[in-house]
């Protein structure tokens, strides 16, 4: 009984917001460590590849920023149903706060994707079937920020932004499957990045690291939004 | 509630009929479109047999949203969107009747005139029902999705750039199925799987778009 | 009847009201007056189930309008400050379609006496074509159609109505609250009603 009371009280974004501060500077300072160990692992550590050189290395950011990428989808789409469920306004905050960071590393997995793409294949962009999904999520999350930037009313953008966020949550698998599908139709099955490399343990265990470290870094900046946010509104 | 939804329709058609330029506008742009991709890519006739099936999708596409951002917007306009919302059907059966209008009056024209184009992109013969069928099942589902997003942005500035923003990623499979579809045909092979995905998008986006429709409705109007 | 207690609503960063309750039965006439801008057409709205609320709830013979939905809009007519009529439609078709849209679905011959007691023209003509005037009346004439539905919601009813279509509307009125319909009406001017307005709420 205690705990609901609890969480009920660290709803109301003026309480939230010292707790926020305190998180994203934990979560900042764990980010950084863990930020070093991996790019020490991927750097370093993990051995070079026998095909690809070292220009391999840069797949330890590339698969990291994806999952990260598709992940806040995940978590955005979550917080807002919750917004638009309850009717709490920090719920709506936090998916506000999420989104541009999402973007980000949607647009780093892309340009990532495309480095990686130049030395292997031979060209920046392949139209392969992760890269293609990805571009689509960019989009995804540029249109929720746009509809929120056009709507001045805030409860409005919010719950647009929210029911926004819904219907593609629900839609990206669907667009995924499709996307794969299109590819083996018009590529067939040669060209991937997402055929990584049989992963060594060092390796795998550098893509955690960084997986790791994008997502207390994700948590860090999206709390230091949410915090601007809440100043701005309240 | 079947009476109501009656009304709507024959509401929205009869609208249609005495504004018929509205409508012709919305088929012409699909024709222009498709008649650009020659001038630009030039006119080899393999060339442009191979990338007619996609060609005619995203120029259907296309039509179709630019017709949508005109859905609720008229509507919304002059106050018979607030008797709709106090109406004694719930509004996702209203909602699921507007863009039934929508589609026979915007997207069934695009089903008989694809036909045209294809002879312009000189496409076998045979295609032509991969195509049409490709169509038929593929443009409800535009405009049921196409609807939520004309529901989202209404009576927003830069409305409908922002409305493709927002759409066309939600697009991509119907586009890629229904154009596949016909690619699957042109190759030899049989395009039912690809059909079928596409009437199964049909009847998952019948189902659950009118709801998402009425609450982004009610959300842009309170 | 009608119950709203604790309303409060805040636009575009102003609070419109606070803590607003309000009690309405059967027979009686209530009149929101107000400035151009206080909330008179946003509280009118709240009690339709338009707009929700910041807080406090609207009840409609003890239930609460939220969880009604449809069973409320059914007793209810709302006519909003716009005519909410589609300009390429005549006034007859625009009539006929309201009614069903609310699930009174009115037969034709019905339509036309309406439309004739509120002085429009037999001639089918778009209601593009009619006066402001006359398109005011092409919406005021779904009262006509609408003596059984309990609650009246109307917004500005006697804007751009000569002196005889506004004591004809404030007689409609009357005749409506005397059988026991109850009524909200919003209005800056004088209200053309002879019969004693119950209660007067002034918006700030």
């Amino acid at each position: 009984m205690s705990s609901s009371v609890k969480w009920y009280w660290f709803a109301s974004p003026q309480t939230f917001y010292p707790l926020a501060g305190r998180i994203a500077l934990a979560c900042a300072v764990g980010a950084a460590a863990l930020a070093a160990a991996g790019l020490y692992v991927s750097f370093f550590v993990a051995p070079t590849d026998a095909q690809q050189g070292d220009a391999y290395r840069i797949i330890f950011i590339h698969v990291a920023a994806a999952w990260m990428s598709m992940f806040l989808y995940v978590v955005m789409a979550f917080w807002a149903a919750i917004g638009l469920a309850f009717n709490t306004r920090l719920s709506a905050m936090m998916a506000s706060a999420i989104a541009p960071t999402g973007a980000m590393f949607t647009f780093v997995a892309l340009w990532t994707g495309a480095l990686w793409g130049r030395p292997t294949w031979g060209a920046y962009w392949v139209w392969d079937a992760r890269l293609t999904s990805e571009l689509i999520l960019l989009f995804l999350y540029l249109g929720f920020m746009a509809l929120q930037a056009a709507i001045d009313d805030r409860r409005r953008a919010d719950r647009a932004g929210a029911l926004l966020a819904i219907v593609g949550v629900v839609n990206v698998p669907i667009i995924y499957y499709s996307v794969q599908w299109w590819n083996t139709l018009h590529q067939g099955a040669s060209v991937s990045l997402t055929r990584a490399p049989s992963m060594a343990t060092t390796m795998l265990t550098g893509m955690l690291l960084m997986a790791l470290a994008f997502w207390l870094y994700s948590i860090a900046a999206a709390l230091v939004r949410v915090r601007c946010i809440i100043r701005e509104r309240e | 509630m079947i009476s109501a939804i009656r009304c709507v329709l024959r509401r929205d058609l009869l609208l249609a009929l005495r504004r018929p330029s509205d409508v012709a506008t919305a088929l012409l742009f699909f024709v222009i479109v498709a008649s650009l991709f020659p001038l630009g890519v030039g006119a080899e006739p393999n060339q442009l047999r191979a990338i007619a099936p996609g060609v005619i999708w995203v120029s259907a596409l296309l039509s179709s949203m630019l017709s949508l951002a005109r859905l609720f917007a008229a509507d919304h306009a002059d106050g018979t969107l607030e008797q709709q919302l106090l109406g004694a059907a719930p509004l996702g059966a209203v909602a699921a009747a507007k863009v039934l209008a929508h589609w026979l009056v915007a997207g069934l024209p695009l089903v008989a005139i694809a036909p045209v184009i294809a002879l312009q992109y000189d496409l076998p013969a045979p295609l032509y029902g991969t195509l049409a069928l490709s169509l038929l099942l593929g443009t409800p589902v535009l405009s049921f999705i196409g609807a939520i997003g004309a529901a989202l942005t209404l009576g927003l500035r830069g409305g409908g750039v922002l409305l493709a923003l927002l759409v066309l990623p939600l697009y991509v499979p119907v586009l890629i199925f229904g154009a596949g579809s016909v690619d699957m045909a042109a190759a030899g092979l049989s395009a039912l799987g690809q059909l079928q995905v596409l009437a199964a998008l049909l009847v998952v986006s019948a189902a659950f778009a009118p709801w998402a429709i009425a609450a982004a409705l009610r959300i842009s109007t309170e | 009847m009608l119950e709203a207690s604790d309303l409060e609503l805040e636009r575009g960063g102003r609070r419109l009201f606070r803590g607003l309750s309000l009690a309405l039965a059967g027979g009686e006439l209530l009149r929101i007056a107000g400035a151009n801008g206080s909330g008179k057409t946003t509280l009118l709205k709240i009690l339709c189930g338009l707009l929700v609320p910041e807080a406090g709830e609207v009840r409609w013979r003890g239930q609460r309008i939220k969880s009604l939905r449809e069973e409320y809009a059914r007793q209810l007519v709302y006519l909003g400050h716009a005519p909410a009529v589609k300009d390429d439609l005549t006034a007859a078709e625009n009539l006929s379609i309201a009614c069903t849209l609310a699930g009174a679905a009115a037969a034709p011959q019905a339509v036309r006496e309406a439309l004739d007691a509120y002085g429009l023209p037999r001639s089918d003509v778009p209601v593009r074509r009619l006066s402001q005037g006359q398109r005011r009346r092409a919406a005021l004439a779904r009262l006509l159609l609408s003596e059984a539905t309990p609650l009246w919601l109307l917004d500005e009813p006697f804007t751009a109505l000569d002196a005889g279509a506004a004591s004809f509307t404030g007689e409609l009125i009357a005749r409506h609250v005397s059988r026991g319909g109850a009524a909200v009406f919003t209005t800056h001017q004088d209200a053309p009603i002879s019969a004693a307005v119950a209660r007067v709420i002034e918006l700030a």
